[in-house]
């Protein structure tokens, strides 16, 4: 069992034309994604890796049955291209696209408010249930089927938490890279929530960062509303007050939230174990299976 | 991005916004001249990207063309928390008997604007907002249908603003929005807006900061852009497109992706180590970004030892690899211990190709930044 995508989620891509959504697609189909369509305005009628592109998201989700969607638009372009995901509408949207203006997601977010459709991302490695289907970017190959989920705003510490768990042979139900950006579609607590829901998924692992205060609500969910025990990570913890640590959303404001310590403490607060080093985690969650 | 004083003044200015007589200067003969056209008092303020500059000695008043030239003198060529001051802001010093603060920002929370005005200006508003948070008025703004002017008159009244004043600032306020709506700013301050005895209202100081991801359609003001860099390693950095922050320390850090290079940070710190920097080369990188930043690194004088550490999912470990040797292959002697760990898409190629000789290969995370602790320990003795 998975949430959000399994072998029947059916797939458009956002700009399956360029460099990266052509890679992508492919390297998706090859993990055994179901990529239907691609969209990209003017180029109707063309195919990439045997697949019909159309020019119109509307006309991808009409004509292939599509219900979710991967945007590998460039920023400029990025919030426009959700916003039509939104209206074709899709049931879920994966964001990869790095460096979209905050304004233009500030509308996105208020437009989600007001339809059904789920945005994971932007600026996000994207979902995968390991050996049925991968919405993004992550290395297949790492990932093994199993009884954990894993939400993470960090693509590469994700990669390296799930190496941690699958090299010991811990399996994985989902994996979802929610993005580091400052707004962001699916948060954590919508991703707790939903491994909360997932009989099968038996432990979670939450990896956060420095900036914001979202691991701090969500450390307070954990406590309310969940059975399913949860290991922690949090990445930052000696990063200076004031500078931005690659992440939009990654800086600490220097006014004692948003930093590794307030964070680290709320979960704990919370009994959820923090690992010191990813391996650490790796450790808390053996020890709930 | 963010913008000078003297440059968001003279957006606000253009946007109707009053604000004081000025004059940038950067000679003390440009002072005082600039003071003996604006007259006296004036207030000489250092234009540097330092929070809390008239504490720090960056603003002072001068009461006369002696004082002008007293403090031009103490200020320009000053270094300000680390910043070079070379220009200053001459500009009218506001007789005043009140001192408001307007600012719209992004609650990032929320995922919408928010509004805020507080009649605590001219202080700290950082520490009025955490001691006493209820003396910050605030309105969230949806970001669809802009700021309606009910709104700004809403919290302009909420914040205890005089009802004979209420107008202007909610009409400040309301430019302020539209600026920040028009110009992809993350945040947009003033504070003081000075109320003076005829209940005027004048912005004493001015904050527009732009979000970087959007200045691609703000070409006027990314023409603003003056870089001013703490060192040269900052300037490098620019010039190569990193994500990159000078620590204290002297392990070098390199590696793809925020979070990972921040926890190979903090991973360093965990086995005794003392980070020198943060340097994230991003997704997909070729060979020779990959060298770059090793030239990066290296170029730093108090590093002592160099861990490589990468995941690669969009990039490629065999690149990499590639960008390693033939960064380390010009030296005649490898001026600092290099450890790789490498992981994901293409690693056991990439290993493959690593030469030997002049890294140190590891196959854990932990195991590549303890060697890397060890290295820098010993280079250190």
């Amino acid at each position: 069992m998975s949430v959000l995508v399994d072998s029947d989620t059916r797939v458009v891509v956002q700009g399956i034309t360029g460099g990266e959504g052509k890679f992508h697609a492919e390297q998706m189909m090859d993990y055994g994604t179901n990529v239907v369509a691609g969209a990209v305005p003017g180029k109707g009628g063309q195919e990439v890796n045997g697949v019909p592109v159309y020019d119109t998201v509307h006309e991808a989700a009409r004509e292939e049955d599509a219900d979710a969607s991967v945007v590998f638009v460039p920023p400029a372009f990025a919030g426009d291209a959700v916003f039509e995901a939104l209206d074709a509408p899709l049931d879920l949207v994966v964001a990869i696209t790095e460096g979209i203006p905050t304004q233009d997601m500030a509308k996105v977010n208020k437009r989600l408010s007001e339809v059904d459709t789920r945005l994971i991302g932007p600026n996000c490695p994207g979902i995968i249930t390991p050996g049925e289907s991968k919405l993004g970017i992550l290395p297949g190959n790492i990932f093994e089927s199993g009884e954990v989920g894993l939400v993470s705003r960090s693509g590469t510490l994700t990669y390296q938490v799930v190496d941690n768990l699958t090299s010991r042979g811990i399996g994985q139900t989902t994996a979802i890279g929610i993005g580091g950006d400052p707004i962001i579609g699916t948060d954590f607590i919508d991703a707790l929530e939903l491994f909360e829901n997932d009989p099968d998924t038996k432990a979670v692992v939450m990896c956060g960062e420095i900036g914001g205060e979202d691991e701090e609500e969500a450390a307070q969910f954990i406590a309310e509303n969940m059975d399913t025990p949860v290991a922690g990570f949090i990445a930052g913890r000696t990063a200076p007050p004031g500078k931005r640590m690659g992440h939009a959303g990654a800086i600490v404001s220097g006014s004692g939230t948003g930093t590794a310590e307030s964070k680290i403490n709320a979960l704990n607060d919370a009994g959820v174990p923090v690992g010191d080093t990813p391996n650490e985690v790796a450790d808390h969650i053996e020890d709930f299976l | 991005m963010r913008l000078h004083e003297y440059q968001a003044k003279s957006v606000f200015a253009d946007a109707g916004i009053p604000t004081p007589d000025a004059t940038l200067a950067s000679s003390v003969d440009e002072v005082v001249e600039a003071a003996e056209d604006i007259g006296y008092p004036v207030a000489v303020k250092a234009q540097v990207h330092v929070g809390g500059r008239g504490k720090a000695g960056g603003i002072k008043l001068a009461e006369s063309r002696d004082e002008a030239e007293q403090v031009a003198d103490e200020i320009l060529g000053m270094d300000l928390k680390g910043y070079h001051v070379d220009r200053v802001l001459v500009e009218e010093a506001v007789d005043f008997v009140n001192e408001l603060y307007v600012g719209v920002t992004m609650d990032r929370g929320e995922g919408k604007p928010v509004a805020m005005v507080s009649t605590k200006g001219g202080v700290d508003i950082e520490s009025v907002a955490e001691e006493t948070p209820d003396a910050i008025a605030r309105e969230h703004i949806d970001p669809a249908f802009g700021m309606h002017p009910y709104q700004a008159r809403k919290v302009v009244y909420d914040a205890g603003v005089p009802r004979e004043l209420a107008r202007d600032v909610a009409s400040v306020l309301q430019t302020m929005y539209q600026l920040w709506d028009d110009r992809d700013a993350s945040e947009v301050e003033i504070n003081p807006l000075m109320v003076t005895d005829d209940d005027e209202i004048i912005a004493a100081d001015a904050v527009m900061n732009i979000d970087d991801d959007a200045l691609f359609r703000q070409q006027e003001l990314a023409e603003m852009e003056e870089e001013t860099f703490e060192d040269d390693l900052e300037r490098k950095a620019s010039e190569y497109g990193f994500d990159y922050v000078r620590l204290s320390g002297n392990v070098g850090i390199i590696g793809n992706g925020a979070g990972l290079v921040m926890t190979t940070l903090d991973l360093v710190d965990y086995y005794g180590g003392e980070p020198a920097n943060f340097l994230d080369i991003g997704g997909g990188a070729k060979a020779e970004r990959v060298a770059n930043a090793l030239d990066m690194v290296f170029s730093d004088e108090n590093v002592d030892a160099v861990v490589f550490n990468i995941f690669g999912g969009i990039t490629r470990g065999d690149e990499v690899a590639k960008g390693i040797n033939s960064a380390l292959e010009q030296f005649d002697e490898i001026p600092k211990p290099v450890v790789v760990r490498l992981a994901g898409t293409n690693a056991e190629e990439g290993r493959e190709i690593l030469n030997d000789e002049l890294v140190t290969v590891e196959e854990t995370l932990e195991d590549a930044v303890q060697r890397t602790v060890e290295y820098s320990e010993e280079e250190a003795q």
